[in-house]
């Protein structure tokens, strides 16, 4: 990190100002070498100099340049941001008279990566600032705001001090036997405060599934026997034609994507090969991503068919499917009832046909509702956000769990004491407190620190 | 004369020290300011405790002396923590002050290739580096290959009654004024650090009426897994309790500033885990009472240790302190209690090997390292005489992982972290207690025992046994079924436990907490010993929070397998924070493990020593 790093850092082409970013030690001085206007070496920090752009003596813009001095900067070093003119041309133009005078074209997420490894933010706000990049909408947007001002952060270490305390006290405990005069840690007392924190912990917990569906979106799956209407469906939430349909049983093998936004909220929808006893190779591999893809998804949306009777491959289905999240589409409502599904008990149904669009309004409403997308909005950004931090308040839940378990079942104090260090420790992990490989491996995956 | 290893000191760390090493086959030379005073107890009259109770067990395992010492000079045994589960129970047993130091001295004159010599030494000979031999007060040279400092105390000591500072060690005895100047000019860091001892009552002049007696248990217990029992529990004696009265706390809250350490007298720092009772009434004023212990010394005098009012007040106060106390109205002080000033050096400058970064072949262990406590003294001092020894021998030292022992944690605390205050081990000081249990010492460290060669093939042998005797049981108990039959369910109705339903292996019984071994021998003859079905039933019980524990310990290790190399220049370690770099720079840990325990050294400062360390590889 001892070289000057460089990035344009508004988006390319839009707005009436562009701002390019410099980072580095030799910030200052390369933006100097090419600048027409006052001595930038020796503005003061956190001051705007008017003046020129200039290579080979040519201008190449009239510019605004901010001068940041280290360390009191995003990425802790000496940082340059030139406001010049919005458009492609003059914002390349300046880009490439950096590179040319010693700068470095800046990976994706390398100013954050510095103030990182620089300690100016911890592990949340770094992961903060890659999600609001990558943010596809305004709420996520929002959430991963919240998070850069430390509130997720701070959740987490006041959880962490209420398990902290209680540990201390056990401990005491432990290295005083005989000290009769120390107020000694009941099991009520434990039981107590684990009940309190798995609470806390399973709140957070569900909150954040939901940031997660503001964030990456709802993942839908839409499952169904060969040639029952699920491409069709598919096309017409789409509006587009991008699975092939086709008359042909099997048509369908590969599992494709596409984007809708509902509320706010995105859904990504995954047709799916169509689900049925067959010999040819290449389709089998399509039904058991199919079937692997049931697991993963957060809403299923099994596709019956009106016309035809209930078969093997269709109570199958609903079998595999009647644990998850699910909506029961009836395709074809336009031609005659054939299908008797009286003997299930299925909640959501929806009836379709792909000729009107009532049907596929209905569905969307039907999603609205049993995600409750209305009420998301409305609360505050203090979750986790990510599938990382999730896992591991996820595992610090379990931890709890196990050492309430443990007290139920009159374990001793110094078993359950472990399954209390491990939650905190967990929780450590989110915030990046507790060292641990995974946060090392997590920040070469994101940063690009390579060899 | 010249000798292999020359042990400067003679107290629980010299006599470990000494024995291993000339157990180990070196000439060793044991030198003391006093023959009479090898292996004293100058506080209190017990071995072990929380956590320090492990360490003796450790000992054993690994061929030391202290536990087999203990057991023959013991008085009183107990395990403490009973109603607490197997990872922090450890025993403490009350110790003849007159038989541990015999029966040590007994052992160290036995010992062959060990003499022991009556000299203070001044100073340390150095070239090139490496220590090669001591000097004496009378100037006399004995030379050596290697020097393990193990001088308690002793060094500039100084005694403190009130006002009054006087140069001596404890009993009177010389205290050494010269060696530790000699260790600052060789670059070393002297620190001052305090303790405190408390008064000492003649025994005949309690109102024993007023206490309340506390026995030691009723099944006999031993340190060392040789299970020698020499005192059964009938012949043991009792301790009592007593309580500070508001009219003591009184006393000492109008006599505070004429205390040495509250009237400004004492430069050292005194241990936090050990306060005085005036620190006690000071800090913990909201108690209202303090429980003291009336401990006996010995068998063959009447000195009574008061344990919990170590105090450095003047002699006169210490007379109406402890007169206020219940059953002590008209006791007779023998000894009154004092604090003692004494030099240590900087445990930041020893490697993990407790031989010293800037001498060679001189180690150091005990007090001067910055610990308390004779079992903390000890196992440093073990370590300390198996690496000298491994290091003429050519060997890589043997270094106790945290997850291994307590020594372990100690001396990886005393290296990485430094100390402030006298060092005491505690059981929470180790995160990984469930695998350090008091019964497991030999599973855990009875290999490196004799890798190293303090434990002998006909003790390995009996060792091996053990274990496959474990496993066996184990093999059976899984193998074994019984079913709900109506004679059995009554069985287990009564122990009392829930009926059962289905067929179930004994290995599952035993995992209910209210089923012991001894349960499950109703419904098969188990031949074996006691130690040995405890661990069958510590594993059934346990197994999963074992596996977790296992499973936290394999995190750490793979941070201690990640080396980083014997000179590495910080300076050119990028954006560490500049206390993590300081601190990195003086410590220099040899592992990413180590230097993440480290205070200062963050997380992200880890990361980032990582990161330098992928791209330098």
């Amino acid at each position: 990190m001892n070289d000057t790093i460089v990035a344009i850092s508004t988006a390319l082409g839009v707005g009436a100002i562009s701002i390019i970013r410099l980072s580095g030690k030799d910030a200052i001085k390369i933006v100097n070498n090419c600048f027409k206007g006052k001595d930038l070496t020796t503005a003061e920090s956190h001051t705007i100099n008017y003046g020129h752009i200039i290579d080979k003596n040519q201008i190449i813009d009239e510019v605004l340049i901010s001068v940041m001095k280290a360390p009191k900067t995003y990425t802790t070093e000496d940082v340059v941001e030139i406001n010049c003119h919005g458009g492609v041309i003059s914002t390349k133009r300046i880009l490439e008279t950096m590179l040319t005078h010693g700068a470095r074209l800046a990976e994706p997420g390398e100013f954050t990566k510095r103030a990182f490894l620089n300690g100016r933010i911890d592990l949340v706000k770094s992961e903060a600032v890659i999600d609001i990049i990558n943010s596809k909408n305004e709420e996520a947007n929002k959430i991963a705001l919240s998070q850069l001002n430390g509130s997720t952060s701070n959740m987490i270490k006041k959880f962490r001090n209420k398990l902290k305390q209680l540990l201390a006290s056990i401990e005491v405990n432990i290295d005083y036997p005989e000290y009769y005069d120390i107020e000694v840690v009941t099991k009520d007392n434990i039981r107590k405060s684990i009940k309190e924190m798995k609470m806390d912990l399973d709140k957070i917990i569900k909150e954040s599934k939901n940031t997660t569906l503001i964030k990456e979106g709802i993942k839908t799956v839409i499952v169904g026997r060969p040639n029952v209407g699920k491409s069709s469906i598919l096309n017409k939430l789409l509006e587009q034609d991008k699975a092939i349909v086709t008359n042909i049983a099997g048509t369908t093998r590969d599992i494709v994507e596409g984007e809708i936004c509902l509320d706010g909220i995105i859904l990504n929808i995954i047709d799916t090969a169509g689900i049925r006893s067959t010999n040819d190779i290449v389709e089998k591999i399509g039904v058991e991503k199919s079937l692997s893809m049931i697991d993963d998804a957060d809403l299923v949306v099994v596709v019956l068919n009106n016309n035809e009777e209930l078969t093997m491959d269709d109570e199958e289905i609903l079998e595999k499917t009647k644990r998850k999240q699910r909506i029961v589409v009836i395709n074809k409502n336009d031609l005659s009832k054939k299908l008797d599904i009286s003997k299930y008990n299925l909640k959501n149904i929806v009836e379709t046909n792909t000729n009107t669009v009532e049907g596929i309004k209905n569905l969307k409403e039907k999603i609205i509702e049993l995600f409750e997308l209305e009420n998301i909005k409305t609360k505050d950004y203090t979750y986790l956000t990510n599938a990382r931090q999730i896992s591991l308040a996820k595992k610090a839940y379990l931890s709890l769990k196990e050492a309430e378990t443990g007290i139920n079942n009159d374990l001793p104090i110094d078993m359950i004491e472990i399954d209390l260090k491990n939650t905190f420790d967990f929780l450590g992990e989110i915030i990046g407190e507790t060292y641990s490989e995974e946060i090392l491996d997590h920040l070469f995956a994101n940063f690009c620190v390579g060899k | 004369m010249k000798y292999e290893i020359i042990v400067v000191g003679g107290g629980h760390a010299g006599c470990e020290a000494a024995l291993a090493s000339a157990r180990k086959n070196h000439k060793t030379l044991l030198v003391t300011s006093n023959i009479k005073n090898i292996a004293d107890m100058p506080c209190n009259p017990s071995i072990g405790g929380p956590a320090k109770g492990i360490v003796v067990r450790e000992i054993d395992a690994l061929g030391g002396e202290m536990g087999r010492n203990a057991d023959k000079g013991a008085l009183q045994t107990k395990m403490l923590n009973t109603k607490k589960g197997p990872a922090v129970q450890a025993l403490r047993f009350q110790a003849d002050k007159i038989t541990y130091p015999k029966e040590m001295l007994k052992t160290l004159k036995t010992t062959e290739n060990l003499d022991i010599k009556e000299a203070m030494v001044e100073k340390l000979i150095v070239t090139d580096g490496k220590v090669i031999g001591v000097e004496l007060e009378d100037g006399n040279k004995i030379e050596s290959e290697a020097v393990i400092l193990t001088t308690g105390t002793y060094l500039k000591a100084v005694i403190l009654t009130g006002s009054t500072r006087k140069s001596s060690g404890p009993h009177g005895e010389k205290e050494s004024r010269f060696l530790s100047d000699n260790l600052k000019e060789l670059g070393f860091t002297i620190k001052r650090l305090k303790t405190g001892t408390p008064q000492r009552i003649d025994k005949n002049t309690i109102d024993y009426s007023k206490t309340q007696e506390e026995k030691g248990d009723s099944v006999p217990r031993t340190f060392s897994f040789d299970n020698i029992v020499y005192k059964e529990p009938k012949d043991q004696i009792a301790c009592h309790l007593i309580y500070t009265t508001p009219k003591t706390h009184e006393i000492i809250k109008e006599h505070l500033n004429e205390s040495s350490m509250y009237g400004g007298y004492v430069e050292g720092v005194g241990p936090r885990y050990c306060p005085s009772i005036e620190d006690k009434v000071v800090r913990f004023s909201d108690k209202e009472r303090h429980q003291l212990f009336l401990e006996p010394e010995s068998l063959y005098y009447d000195d009574i240790y008061l344990q919990g009012f170590s105090t450095s007040m003047p002699n006169e106060i210490q007379d109406i302190m402890v007169h206020s106390l219940p059953g002590l109205e008209h006791a007779k002080i023998l000894k009154y209690g004092y604090a003692i000033e004494y030099d240590a050096i900087d445990s930041k400058q020893l490697k993990r090997s407790l031989e010293t970064k800037i001498i060679e072949n001189l180690y150091t262990a005990g007090q001067i390292n910055g610990t308390s406590g004779y079992e903390e003294a000890a196992g440093q001092g073990l370590i300390a005489g198996i690496n000298a020894s491994l290091k003429l021998e050519g060997k890589a030292p043997l270094i106790l992982k945290r997850n291994e022992s307590y020594i372990g944690v100690l001396i990886d605390d005393l290296v990485t972290k430094g100390v402030k205050d006298p060092y005491r081990l505690l059981t929470s000081r180790a995160e990984y207690r469930l695998l350090l249990r008091n019964d497991n010492a030999d599973l855990r460290l009875r290999d490196y025992g004799y890798q190293v060669g303090l434990i002998s093939e006909k003790k390995y042998k009996e060792f091996t046994k053990k274990k496959e005797n474990i496993k066996a049981v184990i093999e059976i108990l899984k193998q074994t079924r019984i079913t709900p039959k109506k004679e059995i369910n009554e069985y287990i109705k009564q122990i009392p436990s829930t009926p059962l339903k289905d067929g179930i292996s004994l290995y599952d019984l035993l995992k209910r907490p209210e089923i012991s071994i001894e349960n499950i021998k109703h419904f098969l003859n188990l031949d074996y010993s006691r130690e040995e079905l405890e661990q069958v039933e510590i594993n059934a019980k346990y197994e999963g929070y074992i596996k977790k524990a296992n499973k936290e310990a394999e995190k750490m290790l793979a941070l201690e397998e990640k080396k980083i190399p014997e000179y590495i220049d910080y300076d050119k370690v990028p954006n560490l924070a500049s206390e993590a770099r300081q601190k990195l720079k003086e410590i220099r840990p040899t592992t990413i493990g180590q230097a993440s325990r480290i205070s200062g050294v963050n997380p992200a400062d880890i990361s980032i020593l990582m990161v330098y360390l992928r791209r330098n590889d």
